[in-house]
């Protein structure tokens, strides 16, 4: 069985990049007042929508499901206030960038009216599947960022013969965000909790909660809260390096355990699951006080931002109010965020609602993202070789994809590329790299999906060109054997004939003159 | 708001091109200020005329290739190559010299082939290797360094020498020229002379030639402190350097007459000069640190090999332009192994 | 002299035949050919080639019967992959057989459709469902997009609409990109 955090190891590359999060820190944890609306997209998760259960003009309380989970794939959205359903409209969502998405409206009202909800505090008394069920239904999906379906994660058939320890990210690797440390520091004893409940529904032994070293007094906090809450035994706290990107999945597993993720398969593989701190919380929050997932914690911060911090929001809540609530901004606004610099997403609107994995929002100016220099061609300095954490070579994916060789890029491994940033970070010639990994990634599968089609149009069109030979066939037979039949008929038809006149020769006699016959 | 929409990292990288360029222009100043100590002021015109040739011929390329003139003429890029070029010829070399290198270093090692970042060959081995095939008489008229001869020309008598190509009234080519150290060995040992005769010979310093040696370890100063601020990485010099030394040791304890010991070896020529600049010319190298370990021990085994056996007194250039044409096979053949593979 | 002559052309002949030997050892099998060009068409099935089908232009290839550039759902990649492969010189896209266009997929009009069954018999690969007088629809995900139900069709029902891909992160964002189109509304329910 593998060990987790006895030991630290080193994975490659990596970048010391400069923190920014005290700014974020300095104000206290508020809540958002409530918007008048909130847009709520089908899908804040990686997986198809569930199905819609309310209707326009339909009331609904806080809490209540507005769409049902069918499949540990899809995961449900809640109301996260008490309202009115407007209705469903294209609203702008940050993914993909630049597009609009359905998006259900609810017009809030003040009234803050709960649905009936079922707490358990004996979570300790439930089975484990009766608990993912319970999440599941509680709309849980990883909130670092990927919004993986949480149940998804809890089960399925792996490899390894069940988990044996749970690993909770707490490490929020990239500059500028907060919201983790926010949420250890200021509800340390939920992510205990949480985490006690997920390994219960893992069936893990262990939990390890992986933190940066430079976090201060997190660690104290979190390692009190656990002698506190129960789980000091089960529970340890392991500071990591503060290498960017530490707080990767798979970088964190290797950091912790020296193993590496097999590349067609997952942690739970090496009998690990790898949750973010802030879905353990949540966890906790569904089970033991039956509240959905229906806010989350939010960093508003950069350097277009005058006053930084952590806010509590809806989901729904438009970003333009999380901004407004952080003094607004100080500036003309360059770029606006969703993430971190290293790899956050660009937003083209700040109407862009909050959605489960909006971890933070990030306000840069034009001084910020000014370039000193345009785009060079490549000069083969292999600095972003010395620090890709997945010890590719961004060099020459960069030149394969751009000479659009993709049998190239596939044999390079361009999918094991997480696309951290961390080459583009070090180039000298200011090569949008991650740039070029995404695109030439959406072209594989792309191409993949087209030769699918290919493949599969080919074997229709054939087995068509069977079928119509094959009934070609049949109908040649046919009619050659009724010609035969014919032929035969005619031929029996010219016996019986014969036969006739034999038989009419002998009974009738020779005819007469006339034409009578002698009886 | 009018928000820009590009993807992540969304602040832009601290280095640049010419920032890079600039670095290695900085870490090789000790060396050519060692180099105007002992052997007078003719390296700095020389660096000029090499640098005003190659931004002159990069200029009229990047018209002809109808490509803008920024970014590429202020990338420094042009000046590295001229001002390495101009540190392996004589200080006294005619101007049309630097000329012809240029040519071919500019030109068409690097303009031809596509521009920064295209070239296969190093471009100031290029010009070097054309020059000393092309005019091996003007590449072999070396001073004497400052301890030895009677006086160095000053600024006057090596502007003219150099734009004039002949030497001033009275004085001739036979007096104040001198072999180069490793010349010295060269022709020593055909001779059948033993090393430690040869050797004895004032040219030759504690362990390089006289006023050489220093400025080799000058050069090692400006490497060392390129490798501090992460501008090249460690993996072609330190190969060089081991090879070097694990190669000629061996040479020398076997046969220490015909073969000169490996301190001797780095401190003469330009092996310095290429561990640290030269052989780590990003674009003509290898991209992978394996593959730089394995370039730089090629570059080390052949510069010997050259030296001992070659027609030339000194084979960084040809060794590193070999190097070079075995680069990108290297690279195919040492692919690091990727995570979770 | 002459040895040194004797010489060379020992060598060269001795070369010549070690390379004929070679030549006919490896020569590539004429049916692989076929589907190696098979392989690189794209099996839209269309007939925009003027042969009907994909197999029958790649033999045709194969025999030297056609040009590689007649495939305009392949496009230019098509053409590039495969002059690649048959060691020619790759050439633009013959335009007279038809322009590239973006991948599209039929779709009945429901309202309109009689049930006549021709479109179900024009279709190169099956992809059409239906019985005489019953309603007929398209499988979306089995059309190729080859627009040989259209002409059969009597009352016109069927229109080709974009065919969209999964999302592929653009090289280049515009400065600020326009909302993406809505969602068609024949577009099938995830429902």
């Amino acid at each position: 069985m593998l060990e987790v955090g006895h030991r630290l190891f080193r994975f490659p590359g990596g970048l010391k990049l400069e923190h920014h999060k005290r700014e974020s820190l300095v104000e206290p944890l508020l809540r958002l007042p409530l918007p008048e609306h909130l847009y709520l997209p089908l899908v804040q998760h990686q997986g198809p929508a569930g199905q819609l259960l309310v209707t326009p003009g339909q009331t609904v309380l806080k809490g209540q499901p507005l769409s049902r989970a069918r499949s540990d794939r899809e995961v449900p959205i809640h109301a996260p206030s008490s309202g009115r359903v407007v209705g469903q409209r294209r609203w702008p969502v940050s993914w993909p960038p630049g597009s609009e998405a359905d998006c259900i409206v609810l017009e809030t009202d003040a009234e803050e009216h709960w649905i009936e909800r079922h707490p358990r505090p004996d979570w300790a008394a439930i089975e484990p599947t009766e608990l993912i069920e319970m999440l599941r239904a509680g709309g849980l999906a990883g909130l670092g960022g990927a919004m993986f379906p949480t149940a998804a994660k809890l089960r399925g058939d792996w490899e390894a013969p069940g988990i044996h320890t749970l690993i909770l990210n707490g490490s929020e690797c990239e500059p500028w965000i907060s919201c983790d440390e926010s949420l250890m520091r200021g509800r340390p004893e939920a992510v205990i909790e949480g985490g006690l409940i997920l390994a219960r529904a893992l069936g893990a032994d262990e939990i390890v909660i992986g933190i940066e070293d430079l976090m201060g007094g997190v660690g104290r906090t979190l390692e009190r809260a656990a002698a506190e809450v129960g789980g000091a035994r089960q529970v340890r706290v392991v500071r990591v390096a503060r290498i960017y990107p530490e707080g990767g999945e798979r970088q964190l597993i290797q950091v912790l355990t020296g193993a590496e993720v097999p590349h067609d398969g997952l942690p739970q593989d090496l009998g690990l699951a790898c949750l973010n701190v802030a879905t353990a919380a949540t966890a906790r929050d569904i089970i033991v006080e039956g509240k959905p997932l229906i806010e989350r914690i939010v960093t508003v911060t950069g350097p277009a931002i005058t006053r930084p911090r952590n806010v509590i929001a809806p989901l729904g809540a438009s970003l333009s109010e999380l901004i407004a609530f952080a003094g607004g901004l100080k500036g003309p606004v360059e770029r606006l965020v969703l993430g971190g610099p290293m790899s956050g997403l660009p937003l083209t609107s700040d109407r862009i609602p909050v959605i489960k994995g909006s971890n933070c929002v990030l306000a840069l100016g034009p001084d910020d993202t000014r370039r000193s220099q345009p785009e060079m061609p490549c000069i083969n300095c292999g600095e972003c070789v010395r620090v890709c954490p997945a010890s590719l070579l961004p060099q020459q994916l960069f030149l394969a994809a751009r000479t659009e060789d993709h049998d190239e890029t596939a044999a390079l491994h361009l999918f094991d590329c997480i696309e951290c940033g961390c080459c583009a970070q070090v180039c000298p010639s200011h090569i949008p790299l991650v740039d070029w990994y995404r695109h030439e990634k959406g072209l594989l599968r792309e191409r993949g999906i087209e030769d699918g089609r290919a493949n599969r149009a080919r074997a229709r069109f054939e087995a068509r060109e069977h079928r119509l030979a094959a009934r070609e066939d049949q109908r040649r037979r046919k009619r050659e054997a009724r010609e035969q039949r014919l032929i035969q008929q005619a031929a029996a038809k010219s016996e019986v004939q014969a036969a006739l006149e034999r038989v009419r020769a002998r009974t009738d006699g020779p005819e007469d003159e006339q034409g009578d016959r002698t009886p | 708001m009018r928000l820009t929409v590009a993807g992540a990292p969304h602040l832009p990288p601290i280095s640049t091109v010419s920032g890079v360029m600039r670095q290695v222009l900085y870490a090789l100043l000790p060396g050519v200020l060692g180099h105007v100590w002992f052997f007078g002021p003719g390296i700095l015109i020389q660096i000029a005329l090499a640098v005003g040739f190659a931004l002159s011929f990069e200029t009229l390329m990047l018209k002809a290739r109808g490509k803008p003139l920024q970014p590429f003429i202020g990338d420094y890029s042009a000046v590295v190559t001229g001002v390495l070029f101009a540190l392996c010829i004589p200080p006294l070399a005619p101007w049309w010299i630097s000329l012809v290198g240029m040519l071919f270093a500019i030109v068409i090692a690097k303009q031809l082939y596509g521009g920064l970042g295209y070239n296969l060959f190093n471009p100031a081995m290029v010009g070097f290797a054309a020059v000393i095939v092309a005019f091996p008489l003007e590449l072999s008229q070396w001073l004497a360094p400052r301890s030895l001869s009677p006086g160095l020309p000053g600024l006057a008598e090596t502007l003219q020498a150099i734009l004039s190509g002949a030497l001033p009234a009275g004085s001739n080519w036979d007096a104040i020229s001198q072999a180069t150290p490793l010349d010295a060995l060269k022709i020593g040992v055909a001779e059948n002379r033993l090393v430690s005769e040869i050797r004895s010979s004032p040219i030759f310093g504690d362990f390089g030639g006289q006023g050489w040696e220093w400025i080799a370890n000058l050069y090692a100063v400006g490497g060392l402190w390129l490798l501090y601020r992460r501008v090249i990485s460690w993996h072609v010099p330190a190969a060089i350097l081991v090879t070097v030394i694990a190669v000629s040791t061996p040479m020398w304890l076997l046969g220490p007459d015909t073969n000169p010991s490996a301190p001797q070896h780095i401190f003469s020529g330009a092996l310095v000069l290429a561990a640290f600049f030269i052989a780590t010319d990003p674009v003509s190298g290898c991209s992978t640190m394996k593959g730089r370990l394995l370039f730089g021990i090629g570059v080390a085994i052949l510069t010997l090999a050259i030296r001992r056996f070659g027609g030339y007194p000194d084979g960084v250039a040809f060794a590193v332009l070999l190097m070079n044409m075995a680069a990108p096979l290297i690279d195919r053949l040492t692919r690091p192994r990727t995570y979770g593979h | 002299m002459i040895a040194p002559i004797l010489v060379l052309l020992g060598l060269l002949l001795s070369i010549g035949l070690v390379l004929s030997m070679i030549a006919r050892r490896f020569q590539p099998d004429e049916t692989s050919v076929v589907e190696q060009i098979n392989a690189i068409l794209p099996q839209t099935q269309c007939g925009q080639c003027s042969y009907p089908g994909c197999r029958p232009y790649a033999e045709a290839i194969a025999e030297g019967q056609a040009d590689i550039n007649q495939c305009p759902p392949g496009g230019e990649a098509g053409v590039r992959a495969l002059a690649e492969l048959l060691g020619r010189e790759p050439k633009p896209l013959d335009e007279s057989h038809g322009v590239h266009k973006a991948p599209t997929v039929a779709v009945i009009d429901e309202s309109r459709c009689i049930g006549c069954k021709l479109c179900i018999q024009a279709c190169p690969v099956d992809a059409i469902l239906g019985a005489p007088k019953l309603m007929h629809t398209v499988i979306a995900d089995e059309c190729t997009g080859c627009e040989l139900c259209l002409p059969p069709c009597p009352v016109d029902c069927i229109d080709m609409l974009p065919r969209r891909g999964p999302f592929v992160w653009p090289l280049q964002f515009e400065p600020r990109p326009a909302p993406m189109p809505s969602t068609q509304k024949r577009e099938p329910d995830h429902a």
